[in-house]
This record gives C-alpha cells, sequence and structure tokens, in this order.
C-alpha cells in the first residue's frame, strides 16, 4: 500500500479495488489514496487501466456492458460501488472531463447551466451568477462574455475545453477527473488548461490521466505509474520522476519503454 | 476575480436547500419514462399482432383450392384468386426486368464516377436529389403519369382505346355453317371488311386445313357427305370478326395492359432500386478499387469485375425490397387498370389484367361480409408471397455475404 | 527498303491501336448508357411536371371552371352534370385531416419507440421490436386499407353511434400506423447520429438517462427527428388505399373525424374507378388535383431532405 504524506487528507481511497470488462481483468487489487485538493497524475502507457481506473471513480463504465468490479472505493468517507450509492448524486460531486471537448449544441449559457439545471430549480438571477462564477472559474469569462448566447459549438478547441471544466465546476463538485484533457488540443490551448488545473487544485481534488510526461511533471503534486493494470510506482511527483524507485518507472518516464 | 466569493448556488446551504430538485422525483420520472417506452413499443407489436391474427381468422376459413386455382366470381363461394395471382407475378418480373439493369446503372454513374468538374457535380448532385424526391413522389402520382404516357400515349396512336400499330396478332372471320363445323377466312388487318362467302374461295377449317368453299343457296340442300358439309356454306351466312394474339403479341399506345402497369411500376421502384444499389456500392471497401485501377484496369472494367460483384448481396436485398413494393403496391395500378372483372391469366404483355392488391381492394370494398373473408384470403395469400421474399432476401445475403477485406 | 522494316511488327502495332480504339469507344458507349439510366429519373421528373401541368392547364382552359373557383371555393362536386363545383379546399382539408390524424398517432408513438430503441432498449429488446417494424412497414396499404374498414371501423361504432361506415378517424388511424415504422427508423438514425461523447457528458453531470435523452440527445438529433417527421407526413398526404377504402367519397370542409371526407388521392381513385371519358372537365379535374398533391408532397419532400443534409453535416 502507497500512504502519502501526513498533512494532507485522503480524498478518494482504493483498497483492493479490481475491475473486469466481461473476463478480462484490466484492474488488479489498486490500493491507494488521492489526496483532498492536490492534482494526481496517471500515467503509463495505452491500455495500463489508467482511464478504467479514472471512469470507475464516479462510475461512468456502469453503462458499459460486462464492465464490473470489487474492492473498496470511497470519496471523502462515502462508498462508491455500493448498491446504496446513487449515481446521480455521485457524479454531481465527482465531475469528469473528456479527451475531446464537446460541448452541447446549445448556446455558451445554457451549457454551463445545463447541469445546474438539472439539479436545481434557480431563479434567474442566481442562474446568472452560477454562470458568470463558472466561467471566470475556468478563465473564459473574459473571452465569452458578450456572446453567452451564441453557440458552444462556435469556440476553438481550447475554449471549448474550458467551457466543458466550466460546466464541470457548475454544479459544485468536490472531484474533477479529467482523462487525457489537452491530447486533442494545440500547444497554446494546452497551456491555458494546465494554468487552469494549477489554480483549480485550491478548491477541488483532481485525477487526471496522461500520456504527456512533462504535463504530469508540470500539473501534479503526485503521480501513479501503471502498467498492465496494476500501479507500480505511486509518491510525489518530483520523487517519480527524479528518483524513481523501479526501474520500468524510469524506463517509461525517460522514454526507454518498449 | 478569480477569487470571487462561491455563488449562492454553491455556497449559501439555505438557498441550496430550497433549490435542490428532489432526486427521488427525478428518478422517479427516469422510470416512469422507461415504462412509457416499454408500454409504446410493445404496443406496436402488439398491432402487427393484432393485425396477423384478425386476418387469419377472416381468411383462412375461404383460403382452399378452389380458392387459389379458381377465377373470381359474383357468387363468393366459388370466387379465386388465379387471374389477380398470374397477373402479380406477371407485375413483378415485368417490373423487375425494366427497372433492375436501369437502377443499377444509374446508381454506378451516381456512386462510381463522381465528376471533378464544377458544373458536372452539380448536375450530380441535382440527379442525386431528384432521386430522393423521386421517392417521396405519391405512387397514384406515378399511375396518373402512367396513364398519360404508357396507357394512351399522349393519344398519338388514336384514341389509347384500340391499337394503332400492332404486332403477333392474326384476325380472321369465322363462320359457323348449319353443320355445326367452324370454317375460317384469315383478313390482313383489323381495318378489312368483314368476309363475304364466295363459291371455291380458300377457307381453313377449325384444325388448320385448307379447304374450296362450297356455297350453298337458301333452297339447297344441305350436303349428306361430312366431307363436304365442312366446307359449306349458305350464302346469307356471316361471320364474326376473331383476334388471336400469340404470346408476343404488341401494340402502340400499351393500352390497360400488363405492360403498362409494370413501367409505372417501375416508376414506382426504380428510386428504391438506385438508393439501394448506392448504398450496397457505397459499402465495397475502396481499397478494391485502388488495387484494380493500380493493376491497369479501366475504371468501366474495375466497377464490371470488381466493385459490382462485390455489391451483388446489397443489390439483391434492394431488388427484393422493390419486388415487395411492386407486389403490394395497388395505387398505380387502379389507375392503370382500373377494377375489371378479370377471368383469366394473362397471356401476353399487353392482355387485361388484375393483381392481387386490385382484387384485395375490389372484396374488400363490397358491403357484404363474404366478400371482406375473401380479401382476408387474398392478404394472406398475398403476405405469405412477401415473407417468401424477406426469407429469399435473409438467405441471400447470408450466402452472398463474403468478408470483403 | 525502310518499308520493310515496318513489316508485321507495325501492322501488329496498327491493329493493337485499332483494338485499342474499339475498347475506347465501346467504353464510351457503355459509359453513355450508364449516363442515360441516371438522367432517365430526371426525365420521368420532367414528365410528371409536363403531363400535369398540361392537363392541368387544359382543366382551366374549360369553361366550366375557373383559376378563382379552383383555389377560392370549398365546393367539390365534378361528377353533378349541371351543377359541377371545383374548389380544391374541400379535398385539401380532408387530406390534412386524415394526415393530421396520422401524425397525431404515429409522432408520439414513433418518437417515444425511437428514443426507446436508441437510448433505453437491451440489444434483445431490440432485437424483436427492429424485425416488428421492419414487417409493419413492408405490409401493403391495401391490407391497413382493409384493417381500417372492417376492424377499426367497426370497433369506433361500438364506441360512439356517430360514427359513419366510413370516417376519418379509422383512416387516419390506419395510416398513421403505416407511417409509424418511417418516423421510428429515420429519427432512430438521427439519435444514433448524435456522438456518444455528449451523452457522457451529460451522465457525467449527473443527469438521469431520462435527462440524457431529452434534454440532450433529442435536441442534439432535432433537425433529423423533423425530417423524419416531413417525409412521413408526405407519404401520409399521398397515401391513396387506406383513405380510398376508408374514408369515404363525400369532400367537405370539416374537422370532425368521424365525418366521412375525401382526400386528394381519394378523388383520383374514384375518377380511376368511374367510367369517365377521356376528355371534358371532370376528367382533367384528375390531373389538377394530382399536380396539387404533387407540389404538396414534394414540398414536403424538399424540406425533409434539405434538413436531413443539415443534420448529416453537423455530425458528420
Amino acid at each position: 500500500m502507497t500512504t502519502i504524506p501526513t498533512p494532507l487528507k485522503p480524498a478518494i481511497r482504493l483498497r483492493g479495488f479490481d475491475a473486469w470488462y466481461g473476463d478480462f481483468q484490466a484492474l488488479h487489487s489498486i490500493d491507494m489514496d488521492l489526496p483532498e485538493n492536490r492534482v494526481t497524475a496517471f500515467i503509463g502507457p495505452s491500455g495500463c487501466g489508467k482511464s478504467t481506473l479514472l471512469r470507475w471513480i464516479n462510475r461512468m463504465n456502469d453503462a458499459i456492458p460486462g464492465a464490473r468490479s470489487s474492492g473498496q472505493l470511497e470519496i471523502n468517507g462515502h462508498d462508491v460501488l455500493g448498491p446504496a450509492t446513487d449515481v446521480v448524486e455521485l457524479r454531481r460531486r465527482v465531475g469528469i472531463v473528456f479527451q475531446k471537448p464537446n460541448p452541447f449544441p446549445k448556446s455558451i449559457y445554457d451549457n454551463v447551466a445545463f447541469g445546474a439545471r438539472l439539479h436545481m430549480k434557480a431563479t434567474k438571477a442566481e442562474m446568472d451568477e452560477l454562470v458568470e462564477w463558472s466561467l471566470r472559474k475556468a478563465a473564459l469569462w473574459d473571452e465569452v462574455k458578450d456572446r453567452l448566447r451564441s453557440s458552444a459549438l462556435g469556440l476553438s478547441g481550447g475554449q471549448q475545453q474550458r467551457l466543458c471544466i466550466a460546466r464541470a465546476i457548475a454544479v459544485g463538485p468536490q472531484v474533477l477527473l479529467m482523462d487525457e484533457p489537452c491530447s486533442a488540443l494545440d500547444p497554446r490551448s494546452t497551456a491555458s488548461i494546465e494554468e487552469l488545473m494549477v489554480e483549480l487544485r485550491e478548491s477541488y481534488t483532481i485525477a487526471i490521466v496522461t500520456h504527456n510526461m512533462q504535463q504530469a511533471a508540470r500539473v501534479s503534486d503526485f503521480t501513479a505509474y501503471m502498467f498492465l493494470g496494476k500501479v507500480v510506482e505511486f509518491g510525489a511527483t518530483l520523487d517519480i520522476f527524479e528518483n524513481p524507485d523501479c526501474q520500468e518507472t524510469e524506463d517509461y518516464i525517460t522514454g526507454r519503454f518498449g | 476575480m478569480k477569487h470571487a466569493p462561491k455563488p449562492a448556488l454553491l455556497a449559501d446551504s439555505a438557498v441550496i436547500a430550497k433549490r435542490t430538485r428532489s432526486l427521488a422525483a427525478r428518478h422517479r420520472k427516469d422510470i416512469f419514462f422507461r415504462n412509457v417506452c416499454r408500454t409504446v413499443a410493445s404496443s406496436s407489436a402488439l398491432v402487427l399482432v393484432l393485425l396477423l391474427t384478425a386476418i387469419l381468422t377472416q381468411g383462412l376459413g375461404s383460403l382452399n383450392f378452389q380458392f387459389l386455382s379458381g377465377p373470381p366470381d359474383p357468387d363468393p363461394a366459388i370466387a379465386g384468386l388465379w387471374p389477380a395471382m398470374m397477373g402479380s407475378v406477371w407485375l413483378v418480373v415485368l417490373t423487375l426486368v425494366i427497372a433492375l439493369p436501369l437502377g443499377v446503372a444509374a446508381a454506378i454513374i451516381l456512386e462510381e464516377f463522381q465528376p471533378r468538374r464544377v458544373y458536372l457535380r452539380r448536375i450530380h448532385s441535382f440527379v442525386q436529389l431528384n432521386i430522393t424526391n423521386l421517392a417521396g413522389v405519391p405512387s397514384v402520382v406515378f399511375g396518373i403519369l402512367g396513364l398519360t404516357v404508357f396507357v394512351s400515349m399522349f393519344g398519338i396512336f388514336g384514341n389509347g382505346q384500340e391499337a394503332g400499330m400492332e404486332v403477333g396478332v392474326t384476325y380472321f372471320d369465322q363462320f359457323y355453317n348449319e353443320g355445326d363445323f367452324i370454317l375460317e377466312v384469315p383478313v390482313a388487318d383489323q381495318a378489312q371488311p368483314v368476309a363475304e362467302p364466295v363459291e371455291g374461295m380458300t377457307v381453313f377449317s377449325y384444325e388448320g386445313t385448307a379447304m374450296a368453299l362450297h356455297l350453298l343457296g337458301d333452297d339447297e340442300e344441305w350436303p349428306a357427305d361430312p366431307a363436304l358439309a365442312k366446307r359449306s356454306l349458305r350464302t346469307w351466312d356471316a361471320p364474326g370478326r376473331i383476334q388471336e394474339n400469340s404470346w408476343w403479341y404488341f401494340r402502340l399506345p400499351f393500352g390497360r395492359g400488363v405492360l403498362a402497369g409494370a413501367l409505372t411500376l417501375m416508376l414506382v421502384v426504380l428510386p428504391i432500386i438506385i438508393i439501394a444499389s448506392q448504398e450496397a456500392l457505397r459499402a465495397v471497401p475502396s481499397s478494391l478499387r485502388q488495387a484494380a485501377l493500380g493493376l491497369g484496369a479501366t475504371p468501366l472494367q474495375t466497377v464490371r469485375q470488381i466493385t459490382l460483384p462485390a455489391a451483388v448481396p446489397g443489390i439483391l436485398t434492394g431488388a427484393i425490397i422493390a419486388m415487395s413494393r411492386a407486389i403490394g403496391e395497388a395505387a398505380p395500378l387502379l389507375m392503370i387498370a382500373g377494377i375489371v372483372f378479370i377471368t383469366h391469366a394473362p397471356g401476353n404483355m399487353m392482355d387485361d389484367f388484375t393483381a392481387m392488391p386490385l382484387q384485395i381492394f375490389n372484396w374488400a370494398g363490397r358491403p357484404q361480409k363474404e366478400f371482406h373473408d375473401l380479401a382476408a384470403s387474398g392478404i394472406i395469400v398475398l403476405l405469405t408471397a412477401l415473407l417468401i421474399f424477406n426469407t429469399v432476401a435473409v438467405v441471400l445475403r447470408q450466402k452472398l455475404q463474403k468478408p470483403l477485406s | 527498303m525502310k518499308r520493310s522494316s515496318t513489316g508485321p511488327a507495325a501492322r501488329g502495332a496498327l491493329k493493337g491501336a485499332s483494338s485499342r480504339h474499339f475498347r475506347k469507344w465501346k467504353e464510351r458507349g457503355l459509359f453513355s448508357l450508364l449516363n442515360g439510366a441516371a438522367l432517365f429519373s430526371v426525365f420521368i421528373t420532367l414528365a410528371i411536371v409536363w403531363v400535369l401541368g398540361a392537363e392541368t392547364l387544359n382543366f382551366f382552359a374549360q369553361d366550366e371552371v375557373t383559376v378563382g373557383e379552383f383555389f377560392g371555393t370549398t365546393q367539390w362536386n365534378p361528377l353533378l352534370g349541371a351543377e359541377k363545383h371545383f374548389g380544391i379546399w374541400s379535398l385539401v382539408c380532408g387530406t390534412f385531416l386524415v394526415a393530421g390524424v396520422a401524425l397525431l398517432v404515429a409522432v408520439p408513438l414513433g418518437l417515444i419507440t425511437a428514443v426507446y430503441l436508441s437510448e433505453y432498449a437491451h440489444p434483445r429488446v431490440r432485437a424483436i421490436l427492429k424485425p416488428a417494424l421492419e414487417i409493419l412497414a413492408g405490409i401493403p396499404t391495401v391490407v391497413y386499407g382493409f384493417f381500417a374498414l372492417t376492424l377499426l371501423t367497426p370497433a369506433l361504432k361500438t364506441l360512439s353511434e356517430d360514427f359513419g361506415s366510413f370516417n376519418a378517424l379509422a383512416a387516419g388511424i390506419a395510416v398513421g400506423i403505416l407511417i409509424l415504422p418511417i418516423i421510428t427508423s429515420l429519427s432512430e438514425d438521427a439519435l444514433k447520429a448524435v456522438p456518444q461523447s455528449l451523452r457522457d457528458s451529460a451522465l457525467g453531470l449527473g443527469a438521469t438517462r431520462f435527462d440524457t435523452s431529452f434534454k440532450v440527445v433529442f435536441p442534439a438529433a432535432m433537425s433529423g427527428i423533423t425530417s423524419a417527421v416531413l417525409l412521413a407526413s408526405a407519404r401520409a398526404i399521398g397515401e391513396t388505399m387506406i383513405v380510398a377504402l376508408a374514408a369515404g367519397s363525400t369532400p367537405k370542409v370539416t374537422a370532425d373525424v368521424r365525418d366521412e371526407i375525401q382526400t386528394m388521392t381519394g378523388f383520383m381513385v374514384q375518377m380511376a374507378l368511374g367510367d369517365v371519358s377521356n376528355y371534358g372537365v371532370e376528367y382533367y379535374s384528375m390531373y389538377a388535383v394530382a399536380a396539387m398533391l404533387f407540389v404538396i408532397t414534394l414540398g414536403f419532400t424538399l424540406v425533409g431532405a434539405y434538413m436531413r443534409r443539415r443534420f448529416r453535416e453537423v455530425y458528420d
């Protein structure tokens, strides 16, 4: 079991967590604690299970036929996997941002308000306040404040991805999951998203899956290296990148993998 | 502004408590809708079951050999579907023979030879749009087009009822003499005046042997010799004009015959065949085409030897869908043929006809329940034919579908 | 001696050239045949426009009718000797009454079924439901007409005495069943074309399946669904056999679905069945009605095709 240094409070706790797609076991007894208000990066070669793990944290895998899991997965002390857990409520607390920016074919305003409207019956003033706050938080407000009613599909890729982040935080999550959020973006947009992540970690616990070593080094506080469905090494990012315990981790990070 | 205070909807617990929708209610809505969905979806399956049950219970009783092999009759107890079944067979076969080559050819041009030049591309997309629109034209409009173009040919060849031009037909005048023998005198065409009996003229017996006519006056005694009686007529005997059509009889205009019906149905199914064939051609992997072109085949050779054979299963499926449409289509045929009392199967392409859907329409429209039962029996036969078509389509698709890549 | 050097080899080359020539011409010939087949479809459209246009002009050239009467009045009575009336609106009204009933039946049921098939249904349920719908779509319309006349109408009559032996409601319901599979399958295609990522995003924000279907997927597929409804409407307006059997032959302007009415297609069938001479105003009136029907359905089909293309452009 990998523990995290003390003053930090664990937000997400995994103990003996296994996951399968049909007969294929995608994750093998994962034990780890993701600390609150920190960015944890998951790195590793394609197919190592990092996206699967991420998608189990807010149970996005429920819809996939044949996907099942066992073990313990808790968020702030609440059981995620149990039958008593309401996935709708869970996903409200655990937001997710996907690889490809995918705003709804609606206006910018309606995109941000979408989730909040699902959960709440708010007045226009309250909703305006929420939309503005979320867009500011996602560092998009200044760029779109004059065209909130125009279609979100008219934004650039980077803007669309920040809109998706704004949309996710507008429902008031505690955890943000990001599944390769920059892999479809150009370097400038990537830089702006990375900047945003560093700021958002003050308010949210963030887990990010990335293929980009530099990105993991730049934005994350902790890094987990995964291989063949196992967490090979997990620790402070600096340690992992500069002084990895395992040879495999070092090989992967320095590009000697495979 | 990055550290702006959290909005009330996220920070003020009083507001949150007041505004939050009931989670239970949202789940209830979700489950309620799923149940609505299930009910609605199963009701459409139920409609199908209801329809089939009603028709089977009503129609199975009168579905017997007499019904399948006999002609229609004013007496519902002995009425049959045979001429209509044969009419449908003629129509479907002729329709397919005409529509399939045309449709596949059009699909090949539209799918395999997409032009590069701008104005040609415009024409191309216009043709494509035109086909989409043709698929949406009500079939009864095709019927009225067929009525004008095929049945009467704009009246170019006369009034449309009688043939303006014809081949494959023989006319003769037929006498029926006192000795119960038939004597025939050939005539060149329909316009000839009725034959007058003349002593010694060549006549033919019913069996076709040529004989010299023996003419008798009013008061002369009828010959006792059967050989002589066979070629004898009284001076006042008058013939009837008989028309004998060979199986290749052809006339212009087409009149209300099978060919006019089939051509009209061709208009209805052509868009279906074109669209299905296009889809089949589109599904052929382009790597196959490129391989053939790379080996030096011309584009047309590529189509004929590579693309078209690979698309055959899809095209056949389209052809069967078109056949299913043609066999069930009634409105355009109604415009062409109307409801006529036909007791024989068509003998040539110009023959009057009726078809299963027309016969069903005819019986269904009568007030007596006995005829409704006949209509139901006819529907069972029609649906059985459709079932066979679809089974053939499924089997063909499975047999012919080879992996292409 | 140069000539001898252009011996057999050169002749062979020449022969090769001529056979190449032949092949080229053969290809050209085949190519124009194929082009001819494609242009034939345009020719059909032109023929429809020409025939309907010319005969409609003939119709308006008759003494008994004026353009004003045709478009401006509501009484349609072409067969009554001296009292002929040619007000198209009663036929148009009958047509839209039946099509309206059909859409009221088919749009909600069809869209709900489409959402169910695309968003909710288990693959096993789909495997039963899809073929059932395909069978419904393949049943000849005369069968639905029989169904309306001998099953629906008697059933309606037991509900209320006011229903006629021919009425708009029974015909409309049968037309609705006829277009239900069209709406379902075209809308389902549209719903399925909405990218899965939008569904994931909505679910990731805490949407229920109901929220996802109706607040994200359905609106995103709206133009495709509109196209489906328009194409189905064109089919309902042009449907002939059901109304010929079950709707009756009394043209009138009414919104009462219990009444006997006549549609444009119903009138055309009536003319085809009756023994009307090939000339005269009654005969030409059939073409005028056909022209009207063609223009209306063409409008629906064109807008439907346009919406469909716009929808494809968004998600391709």
